[in-house]
């Protein structure tokens, strides 16, 4: 049903923002900046979970939810002390219940008893508070068996709102022995019976150890649509209900966040419109530049004014795609604690920036770079804490994860205090694999880049943790993919620093128009090194291998763009035109040939493929100002084309600069 | 029985035009013009017609893709439909027409001559394409023929023209 798949979708995006929320405020108890409100938001979390699963019948979601939600409650009466152990008890749960919900989600199971060791600590846990309060209290969590009167009217309406009050009796069950009285009065004539309104109301003996909030919990959905009392059956039991206050506050703590879901698509579509209100206006704008000022000086104002508002609004829209780099930050602690628990490693991760705004697009395709880097961070750079303290630093290593907007685009960190990049082991191993000649010289930067080359990786051991050899060159290509750039400052013996620097969305590059012929091609800024015009001594034929332009002691082969697109009456000699000098993933360099520069702009990324196909060398089109059609260049799949093969000494990888 | 009731089929030839209203499933076409040919596409595959624009040419593309045009923000292929019925190249002009057509999930414009009616065709008048041996190619860029009078209207099949430009593409 899809009506009911829906629901089932939207669960589980709830559950991915509350498993979110839970380890934000999880984080700030471990850290102990909790106050009652964090605790309650973590209780909160996961009730939350286990109500939307129950209603799906996941239960063993909601079995292990519950277990967490019973040491939540204990920490909310305070009647257990938030202590570093438990927060990463609970910490290491929260993983545990993700990786459930996540099973859950795939429609499979984990393996029986997959939580159990979890389950018998976090029962242990709510069984023996922690052992000075057990001094103070021991009486109170065993003794504390209060007898409730629940009296539970639904209104007519209940069933609509998708409530089924036996679901809530079985739950009530979880908290203790439970006798059920039905009160039929309110039972009409069979036939006057309306099926889908209820009719029944129960009064409920409930024994349990929990306090009352639990059982108000166990009603927290059905609030308004039934009238609820709960009332104390005998005088036993210490008050440990402080008053009626709580019935009240849980109400308005889930009082709808002023947000609300949109579909992506919706979003997409109001882009593409601003994208296209962007180019007529560009129009309007150039058919008005040629009209007299003196003339329609009105007109002219209007157009002005449109443009400005234009640009806000396109930025108003790209705004609302944007999401802040916390949905892909907050994986990472987990990822630490498991890669370094499993490493025997102990290392802390520090986050910041991680509010920093960026596009979902890109978001989604930065989690697999950054979990790469962290793994190699973990792995090769922080050191054993013997070795740490061998030479002189503290046990703990440091992680630092940092994310901040610089100029138009972001910038993404990742830095350690580890060992530094060990650079006579890289360069051995790059003159071992014939990357870099052997007698070549290379600075200490150009040797941080090597690592970038595929097929290098320096750990001496395989670990299933990193060195697989496929390393930091995939890493570079995801990045460069995004149309982002990624470079490495590393000292030895104090650390290393990776700086990703990401466009702020896909949807808009940076390109320099180029002129072939009559046509007009965008080449991503990113790609461009640099352009010149070639004197004719550059150039020299490579027998089978077409043209090579010498610059700076380095070869780099020439495409023509005009021979390699069929562009009639183009400039065919590189020193009339322009050399465009582009790198795309590896190393290698081309000089494209072109025409002319016709400057540098910002354009609107479409796509080719959805209604025609995929072309070589083609990496989307774009609308230009006058409304037609350029083509976007991918440079790695020009190259791909070219087989030219750049002598062995030259291929060195070349320092990238981060603006 | 010869009243027509709503639910029989209508089996009288030549009165499909004037009692379309009362026929089980009267087909819409959109006809337009190659040279002195006439041709139909399906009214429902049609999203708008549009007079000629400069294109901007693609690489390795085949000889009848002239090229894509931006269509409120989307990127469309334009095929040159003489160049693909093998009847040569087009010179277009401003009196050349385009028909955005969408297939599946594809829009793509059809460079013709000019836009001339709109037929309704029962679909038992549908005539099958006599094959021609020579030509094995063509058959499944055409659906069948229509005789209207002294006209003969060569129905397209969108399916099997969009289908196969863009397979040619991907391959080319």
């Amino acid at each position: 049903m899809a009506a009911f798949d829906h629901l089932r979708t939207t669960y589980f995006e709830e559950c991915a923002e509350l498993l979110d929320a839970a380890y934000t405020h999880l984080a700030a108890i471990a850290e102990g900046r909790a106050d009652d409100d964090t605790v309650n938001a973590v209780f909160r979390a996961f009730h939350s979970i286990k109500g939307g699963g129950g209603a799906f019948g996941f239960e063993r979601l909601v079995g292990f939810a519950h277990e967490l939600e019973t040491v939540l409650d204990l920490l909310r009466d305070g009647r257990l002390a938030m202590a570093a152990p438990v927060a990463a008890l609970l910490l290491r749960s929260t993983d545990t219940l993700s990786d459930l919900v996540a099973a859950t989600r795939a429609g499979q199971d984990k393996p029986p008893g997959f939580e159990d060791e979890l389950v018998e600590a976090l029962r242990d846990l709510a069984v023996h508070p922690a052992a000075p309060l057990r001094a103070v209290e021991p009486a109170v969590a065993a003794a504390v068996v209060s007898r409730w009167r629940v009296r539970f009217v639904p209104h007519a309406g209940l069933f609509r709102s998708a409530n089924e009050p036996l679901l809530i009796i079985r739950q009530l069950k979880r908290l203790g022995d439970v006798r059920v009285e039905a009160d039929l009065s309110r039972l009409p004539h069979l036939a006057e019976l309306d099926p889908e309104e209820a009719y029944l109301a129960w009064t409920l003996f409930v024994e349990t150890a929990q306090p009352r909030g639990a059982i108000e919990a166990v009603f927290e959905f059905v609030g308004d649509d039934c009238d609820l009392t709960i009332t104390a059956a005998t005088a036993a039991g210490p008050a440990d209900h402080p008053a009626a206050a709580p019935a009240n506050e849980t109400p308005a703590a889930l009082a709808p966040s002023p947000s609300i879901r949109v579909d992506v698509e919706k979003v997409d579509r109001l882009v593409n419109l601003v994208g296209e209100l962007v180019i007529n206006q560009a129009m309007l704008a150039q058919l008005g530049s040629q009209l007299p000022p003196e003339m329609c000086a009105g007109l002219l104002n209007g157009l002005d004014t449109m443009s400005q508002h234009l640009r806000e609004m396109q930025e108003g829209v790209m705004a609302i795609r944007a999401q802040p780099v916390k949905s892909v930050f907050s994986r990472m602690p987990r990822l630490v604690r498991e890669v370094s628990a499993h490493l025997g490693k102990d290392v802390r991760l520090a986050v910041s920036g991680e509010g920093t705004e960026i596009d979902k697009t890109v978001i989604e395709q930065l989690a697999d770079p950054l979990t790469h880097l962290l793994r190699n961070a973990l792995d090769h750079g922080i050191e054993t804490p013997e070795e740490r303290l061998a030479a002189g630093k503290p046990r703990q290593g440091t992680i630092f994860l940092s994310a901040e907007h610089r100029g138009g685009r972001i910038v993404i960190e990742v830095a350690d205090d580890g060992r530094g990049i060990p650079r006579p082991k890289v360069l051995a191993k790059a003159r071992d694999r014939g990357l870099v000649a052997q007698d070549a010289v290379l600075n200490d930067e150009e040797i941080d880049h090597l690592i970038f080359l595929p097929g290098l990786s320096t750990s001496e051991a395989l670990s299933d943790i990193s060195g697989r050899g496929v390393g930091m060159d995939v890493v570079k290509r995801n990045i460069q993919a995004l149309g982002g750039r990624i470079a490495v400052q590393s000292r030895d013996g104090t650390g290393s620093r990776f700086q990703l620097s990401l466009p702020l969305t896909l949807a808009i590059l940076d390109g320099m128009a180029v002129a072939v012929g009559a046509e007009s091609y965008i080449v991503p800024l990113t790609n461009i090194m640099e352009s010149l015009r070639p004197r004719p001594d550059n150039i020299h034929p490579v027998t089978g291998h077409g043209d090579v332009l010498a610059i700076r002691g380095e070869y780099v082969p020439l495409v023509y763009l005009h021979q390699r697109f069929k562009v009639p009456d183009a400039v065919t000699d590189p020193c009339k035109g322009i050399v465009v000098i582009v790198e795309s993933e590896g190393a290698n360099r081309i000089g494209l040939v072109v025409d002319d520069l016709l400057g540098q702009q910002q354009v609107v990324v479409k796509s080719l493929e959805a209604n025609y196909g995929p072309v070589e060398g083609v990496g989307g089109a774009t609308v230009l100002g006058d409304g037609r059609v350029a083509l976007i260049l991918d440079v790695s799949r020009l190259k791909t084309a070219s087989t030219f093969s750049a002598p062995v000494e030259r291929r060195a990888a070349p320092p990238m600069e981060l603006h | 029985m010869n009243a027509i009731t709503p639910g029989t089929e209508p089996s009288v030839p030549g009165m499909h035009q004037a009692k379309a209203a009362a026929a089980a499933d009267p087909r819409q076409f959109i006809t337009f013009t190659l040279d002195a040919q006439e041709y139909g596409v399906d009214i429902m595959r049609v999203r708008e017609i549009k007079g000629w624009t400069e294109t901007t040419a693609l690489p390795q593309a085949p000889s009848y893709v002239r090229g894509v045009i931006n269509l409120r923000g989307i990127i469309v292929p334009i095929l040159d439909l003489r160049a693909r019925f093998g009847m040569g190249t087009t010179e277009p002009t401003r009196m050349h027409v385009v028909i955005i057509v969408i297939t599946d999930t594809r829009t793509t414009g059809l460079l013709v001559d000019a836009v001339s009616d709109i037929i309704s065709v029962e679909p038992d008048t549908i005539r099958p394409v006599p094959r021609m041996d020579d030509r094995p190619a063509e058959d499944s860029f055409l659906d069948g023929l229509v005789a209207l009078g002294e006209r003969m209207v060569t129905l397209v099949s969108l399916d099997g023209l969009i289908g196969s430009a863009g397979a040619s593409a991907r391959t080319h």
